[in-house]
């Protein structure tokens, strides 16, 4: 069946509401880069977001952009960049992971799944740059959360809730974010050789820090190697900003660490290819066995990795982020067992990429503990009590 | 004036029966008499008394969900109160309803500095966690200047930011987790020292949802090595536009400081008289600029923005040159409450945000407003994140100047959103703002959030009254109806 593409938020709104009426279901998409991140959906249609593009509002010395959802990252990107501004969260591009071009992805997609880089740990997530969003839900009303200023609590922040809600609660048709100055000046520096307990220890210790470290991450042999850093590990921090600032940080710094050998600095270019790769990720890990994201306390993420042994394995968000090729031959690509080895130490384990058949079959995400999974499920209903949109895509019971 | 949802006199005639019900839960933590019941009359805004029922003080989260259970049996109302600063009536009390205090919840339980959070119960003050980490150089980013009174769980509820917000984010960008007891008891978790739960973000829904969706039991909270060095700038303009300029051109140059704080006219007069904090007394407007991080940044970037000052016009540059001075720049803009609080027997506080390059025309708007209903207003803001806080000088005392000081302030309010901005930014709707929400909310967008509500607090006991104009049942699946941007309650209470 071909997709339906609104071409507006009033087509977007009649289109679901027809679906809420007759009881069909959506499969929303923007992009479509990310259709194979979570549960798989099975839909009557596939509503495709991406007519609704275009940036509605930029202006600059007040940092804020509007756009719709459909908008590319490629078209917000070039905009923001003509003025020396970006998208502080730093947002991976998922695409080339699942198999597709880079690029193809939209500003709703991205906020939908509320992905965030490397500069996650200082500057926020996606959901800390929302100042206000427009969608629909699952009853096709149009309703809208925020607005344009940096600080409102005018209401309950619905755009937080909806980043990072995969589409299960409305379709996102317009968004406003909060954008910041681009650094003048990217710099990294590399410690070699350091096993992964010792490199959360120097990770812990650069962000413990007072020299605004914006990315810290621990690439063992295999990433190291990908990323063309050499036959051993590599620790890589990451300093941005004014000039002068980051040449003092950045000796400053490496002069702390020198406890965990001499650090190697990175050109402003080289750092911002290196930092991309990190971001994205696809080129640094194994590409065979299922993939695992794991968040947890920065200096547990190499404990856990420990504990399981994966195929592959690199750390970002100084430990706290791990990324783990696990469970090849596994009938549940290992989530049991890494489950299991995560909860006393706490945070969450996301199946990113899979086969279909079994992302069917194991909690792609998290499962909850009872009472918030029943919230959750009230929470769903509040706004798609028909279950008409992405139906299951988060958890098998929503 | 202020409406409130009509007590329940099944409740009331029961009133004793239910203290001594929560003393079993809660022994030596019960108020039930009407004296000692008066100091939780009101919150910060003062113009508004209510009493509560009872006072219930909880000492963990265990006694807490036991309260809510019970209340929920009994079909009680509830009103959560930290520390009782609230600017807009968050915490105002209802005649039939329980107001449940977190303050003696006060202890810190973990300070975990290798993952930069600490973890505390919601009681504690905002400064406290600050003092727990100073002596290792940390500190938590958010400061309302009431920091040394308000909790860390108000601060969630209300999503409290200070001066330095514009850099280092409010409550919800410092906050990873917390503990959350549901209306009907269950404790649940969100967050922790992860980043970024997955499942709905519901710690950025409860963060500023104003105690209506459940208790806040326990915080983790980010906390942030100190900057090595800071430096403040003072600035002063001919005008209020000049002094915006200045502030979107800093911007514009791609410098986000640390704070960037602008006063009017007024309110450097009246902070000048209060503390002498050696403000410029022919500017119209000043700006006080903080810049910090590594030695170099400052004074690198302090060179630029000065240079940029005068480029648009200011009259005088200063930069502090020690710590001591920085404090003094300071102490002006953090004494304008009480410094107004001198110009008049009262003062009302506005918080609307605004779009920055509209400041212009809301100041003079603001000036014939101030003409029109016959008081006088200073200005203080939050300049680079647009959050304008007008304080509207009145006598209570003076027949019909605190209807005029309210209607004054609404008019404000109702400009902030016709110029794109909001209605507050960070001291909440409460009570205060709770009949301008249809100003900047359609009959489904209140609707969408109303529902929303449902999924927490099925039988709308939580702190009822505050934030939404029209009380609002739950119906099955939490559905509302809207027809033609009208909902199909008539029957429903508009306040
Ligand atoms: C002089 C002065 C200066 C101020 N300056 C600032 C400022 O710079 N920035 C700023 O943002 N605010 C400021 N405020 C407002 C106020 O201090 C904040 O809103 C603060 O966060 C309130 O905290 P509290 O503990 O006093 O909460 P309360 O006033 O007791 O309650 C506030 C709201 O939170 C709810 N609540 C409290 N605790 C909990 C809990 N544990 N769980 C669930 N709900 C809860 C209450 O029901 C109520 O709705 C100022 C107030 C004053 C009086």
């Amino acid at each position: 069946m071909l997709p339906t593409r609104p071409r507006d938020a009033d087509e977007l709104a009649a289109i679901i509401a027809e679906a809420a009426r007759v009881g069909t279901t959506l499969e929303i998409i923007g992009g479509g880069s990310k259709r194979a991140l979570g549960r798989p959906v099975k839909a009557s249609r596939v509503l495709d977001l991406s007519a609704l593009a275009g940036i509605t509002l930029y202006e600059p010395e007040e940092l804020v952009l509007r756009a719709q959802a459909g908008t590319t990252r490629a078209a917000i990107e070039q905009t923001l960049s003509a003025h020396g501004q970006m998208l502080a969260f730093e947002p991976p591009d998922l695409g080339p992971l699942f198999g597709h071009s880079p690029g193809l992805d939209t500003i709703g997609g991205i906020v939908a799944a509320n992905l965030s880089g490397p500069r996650r740990m200082k500057a926020g997530a996606a959901r800390d740059h929302i100042l206000g969003i427009a969608a629909v839900n699952g009853l096709g009303e149009r309703f809208k959360s925020g607005g344009r200023v940096m600080k409102n609590v005018t209401g309950y922040d619905l755009s937080k809730l909806l980043t990072g809600s995969f589409g299960t609660l409305a379709a996102i048709a317009e968004l406003t974010l909060k954008v910041l100055p681009s650094p003048e000046t990217v710099t990294t520096l590399v410690l070699h050789g350091l096993g992964d307990p010792q490199a959360t220890t120097a990770m812990t210790a650069a962000l413990r820090s007072s020299h605004e470290v914006s990315g810290a991450a621990h690439l063992p042999t295999r990433a190291s190697s990908r990323a063309a850093l050499g036959t051993n590990s590599a620790t890589i921090l990451r300093l941005e900003g004014f000039a002068r600032s980051v040449k003092a940080r950045a000796e400053a710094l490496a002069a702390e660490l020198a406890g965990f050998g001499a650090a190697e600095s990175v050109s402003d270019g080289a750092s911002r290819v290196l930092w991309r790769q990190v971001r994205d990720m696809a080129s640094l890990i194994d590409k065979d066995s299922p993939l695992w994201r794991v968040s947890t306390a920065p200096t547990c993420g190499h404990r856990l990795a420990a504990a399981v042994g994966p195929d592959d394995v690199f750390y970002d968000w100084g430990g706290g982020l791990v990324w783990l090729a696990l469970g090849g031959r596994e009938a549940d690509a290992g989530a049991a067992r890494l489950r299991a080895a995560l909860a006393p130490l706490g945070g969450h384990a996301t199946l990113i990429r899979a086969p279909a058949e079994m992302r069917a079959r194991v909690p792609v995400f998290e499962p909850q503990p009872l009472a918030l999974a029943a919230l959750s499920a009230r929470v769903k209903r509040s706004f798609d009590p028909k279950n008409v949109l992405n139906p299951r895509r988060i958890y098998a019971e929503t | 004036m202020l409406t409130l949802p009509a007590p329940d006199a099944a409740i009331l005639a029961r009133r004793s029966e239910i203290a001594s019900a929560l003393a079993t839960i809660v022994p030596d933590g019960v108020i039930a008499d009407d004296r000692a019941l008066v100091a939780y009359e009101s919150d910060g805004l003062t113009a508004y008394r209510q009493a509560p029922m009872i006072v219930v003080l909880p000492r963990s989260t265990e006694e807490v969900s036991r309260v809510l259970a019970y209340c929920t049996r009994e079909q009680v109302r509830l009103v959560p109160r930290g520390a009782g600063t609230s600017l807009s009536g968050g915490a105002l009390g209802l005649a039939d309803a329980v107001t449940i205090g977190l303050a003696r919840m006060n202890r810190i339980l973990e300070i975990d500095l290798d993952n930069r959070c600490v973890v505390a119960q919601p009681g504690v003050t905002n400064l406290a966690i600050s003092h727990a980490v100073r002596g290792s150089g940390f500190y938590y980013a958010p400061d309302p200047s009431s920091q040394i009174a308000c909790t860390i769980g108000g601060n969630v509820a209300e999503n409290s930011g200070g001066v330095h917000c514009l850099k280092y984010g409010l409550t919800a960008n410092n906050l990873l987790g917390i503990e959350l007891v549901l209306p009907g008891g269950e404790i649940i978790r969100l967050g922790g020292k992860h980043l970024d739960a997955e499942g709905y973000d519901l710690l950025g829904l409860v963060t500023g949802s104003e105690g209506m969706l459940g208790i806040v039991t326990e915080v983790t909270v980010r906390v942030l090595k100190a900057p090595t060095a800071a430096r403040a700038l003072l600035m002063g303009f001919a005008s209020s536009e000049a002094a915006g300029a200045a502030v979107g051109a800093v911007i514009g140059a791609g410098i986000i400081p640390a704070g960037m704080e602008m006063m009017d006219g007024k309110a450097i007069a009246a902070a000048e008289a209060f503390v002498s904090a050696g403000y410029p007394s022919d500017a119209e407007a000043l700006l006080i600029v903080e810049l910090d991080g590594p030695p170099e940044e400052v004074d690198e970037l302090s060179s630029r923005v000065a240079e940029i000052a005068r480029q648009v016009g200011a009259t005088s540059v200063k930069a502090s040159r020690d710590d001591a001075e920085r404090a003094r720049f300071w102490a002006g803009r953090k004494a304008a409450f009480p410094a107004a609080g001198r110009l008049a027997p009262d003062y009302y506080c506005m918080d609307g945000t605004i779009p920055r390059h509209r400041l212009p025309l809301v100041l003079a708007r603001i000036r014939e407003l101030s003409a029109h209903y016959r008081l006088e207003v200073a200005n203080v803001f939050h300049a680079g994140d647009g959050n304008l806080h007008p304080l509207i000088l009145y006598d209570a005392n003076a027949p019909g100047e605190l209807v005029r000081a309210e209607e004054f302030g609404a008019d404000i309010l109702r400009l902030c959103v016709e110029v794109g901005g909001c209605l507050t930014g960070e001291h909440g709707v409460g009570v205060e703002k709770r009949d301008l929400m249809p100003v900047m909310f359609n009959a489904t967008d209140l609707a969408v959030q109303q529902r929303l509500k449902c999924a927490f607090d099925p039988d709308g006991r939580m702190n009822p009254g505050k934030v939404f104009p029209t009380l609002h049942r739950c119906a099955e699946e939490g559905r509302v109806h809207v027809h033609h941007g009208q909902t199909r309650r008539p029957d429903l209470p508009r306040f």
